[in-house]
């Protein structure tokens, strides 16, 4: 009977060995409308327009799939996907396909009904984005006025309906110093948890990676914070956190290893290995329009392409490591080093590691320029940001 | 609005009279395509093994934890009081994820 304890895995870490079996989870990016402009959004650069967005009929047809390929847990998100006025229909065909829905959403333009409709449907965790605990740098970060006012409401929503709660922050140098505040106010509004979610800098948030990067102390005392807050807390919420990779000696196990553990469908219908993927620009991705979506991720190019460790190079080809973070981020190893068969920059066995994390401590101690806010279009017009 | 109406403020403790159940938001269901049991709970798969599959089968919110533990007792010819401090460990593990709803007795 000691073996009775459930072994507990996180969505995207490894829970079979095995490359090709259906991956646990499938991130859908309904759109990439947002009322919100945060400037470390991790949509691309190259936002998809409304009039290329899948169809109801489309994203249920996806929905369907994903349950006969085995996925488990479906990630309605955007953009925001409640801006979508066919959420109800293709969150339901989800339900009936038995995935595990979780909405993220900033909440803003979600109202008592719509959520208890959503509830009625069968969704069972929304994930509530902050942009900080101070109303004031919350509209200022979000380039939106009076969201946390909002958010409080559809928190409290949720918990009426009985989903469950969880607070995602986002943190950087502009909020950093709040992260007890922003674990205490989860605690206030019944989350069951709070992702600690450092920025990670891909896409805006490397446009803006200068406005954002917090010092390494910062980020040692953020951590310390929240391993303090782990133990004082127990039992009343779990803290996840996300550590930004400048400051990791060896780097993420990227989406739990390419083509693993999740996979991504963007507005359009395109099917990718992470959100971030088509950064990497000799890479070319199916649409769920074209091919079926257990083809796609069986057999598709993309895909294949960095699964497993075959394609790996020195040092990762003999690393003992090489099944724990697989040699890091595809993305930030084409970005930053040209090949995405290198070692990502966030290993310290990589050549350029020693440069790009000189490159955080300039930056973090650089006074930040003013935001660069996500929009269509946006990466060409700056808004004053202090 | 103000909050606060829905903050959990200490930790749950597990007791043989406890009488807990999932919440609505965690699923337990078999996974045919992997060959075994799933607890589907917020960005977490936990992958219950046979005996925990039996133990949350019980927790109906009817059945105490020490109703369970004497039927578990009974099913595999094993001491009730072992059983039942396994099965404590388990719970007050599934509780602190915030994964189940304890039902605690309203009179302790």
């Amino acid at each position: 009977m000691n073996e009775v304890t459930p072994v507990e895995t996180c969505a995207v870490a490894a829970v079979d060995p095995s490359c090709a079996r259906a991956p646990v989870g499938m991130l859908c990016e309904l759109t990439h409308r947002c009322p919100l402009q945060c400037p470390y959004c991790s949509n691309p650069t190259d936002l998809e327009r409304v009039a290329t967005e899948l169809t109801t009929a489309e994203w249920q047809s996806v929905m369907r799939q994903a349950g006969e390929l085995g996925i488990l847990q479906v990630h309605l998100s955007g953009g925001e996907p409640t801006v979508r006025k066919d959420l109800e229909e293709i969150l339901d065909a989800a339900v009936k396909a038995g995935l595990y829905t979780n909405l993220i959403t900033a909440g803003v333009t979600l109202n008592r009904d719509r959520l208890m409709k959503l509830a009625e449907i069968g969704l069972d965790h929304v994930q509530l984005s902050i942009q900080d605990v101070d109303p004031e740098n919350a509209d200022r970060i979000s380039a939106y006025k009076g969201g946390l006012a909002k958010k409080i409401e559809v928190s409290q929503w949720t918990k009426e309906a009985g989903m469950a709660l969880t607070v995602n922050a986002p943190v950087h140098r502009q909020n950093i110093l709040n992260v007890p505040r922003m674990i205490e106010f989860a605690i206030e509004c019944g989350a069951g948890r709070i992702e600690i979610a450092h920025v990670q800098y891909y896409a805006w948030a490397l446009v803006n990676r200068g406005s954002l990067m917090p010092t390494r102390e910062s980020f040692m005392t953020a951590a310390k914070q929240v391993e303090e807050a782990r133990e004082k807390y127990k039992g009343i919420i779990v803290i996840d956190m996300v550590v930004p990779d400048y400051y990791a000696k060896f780097p993420k196990p990227c989406m739990g290893g390419w083509a693993k553990q999740i996979l991504n469908v963007t507005p359009s219908g395109r099917v990718l290995p992470c959100h971030a993927a088509e950064s990497i620009t000799h890479l070319t991705f199916d649409n769920v329009k074209d091919r079926p979506l257990a083809d796609i991720w069986l057999n598709g190019d993309a895909f294949n392409k960095y699964r497993g460790t075959e394609w790996m190079k020195e040092p990762c080809r003999t690393c003992p490591r090489k099944e724990i973070d697989f040699g890091g981020c595809r993305c930030q190893a084409f970005a930053l080093t040209g090949d995405a068969t290198n070692t990502d920059p966030a290993c310290s066995l990589s050549p350029l590691h020693a440069e790009w994390a000189k490159v955080a401590d300039v930056e973090s101690h650089s006074t930040p320029p003013d935001f660069i806010y996500r929009r269509v279009g946006g990466a060409k017009v700056t808004v004053s940001g202090a | 609005m103000t909050i606060g109406q829905y903050a959990k403020r200490e930790r749950t403790i597990i007791t043989a009279d406890c009488r807990p159940s999932l919440p609505r938001f965690v699923k337990m269901r078999h996974d045919a395509g992997r060959g075994r049991w799933i607890l589907l709970a917020p960005e977490r798969v936990f992958n219950p093994d046979e005996i925990a599959v039996t133990v949350l089968q019980k927790c109906d919110g009817e059945r105490s934890v020490a109703d369970i533990a004497g039927i578990l007792a009974d099913d595999y010819k094993a001491p009730a009081d072992l059983i039942l401090n396994d099965i404590i460990d388990m719970l007050q593990d599934l509780s602190d994820k915030g994964v189940l709803n304890a039902g605690e007795p309203t009179n302790s």
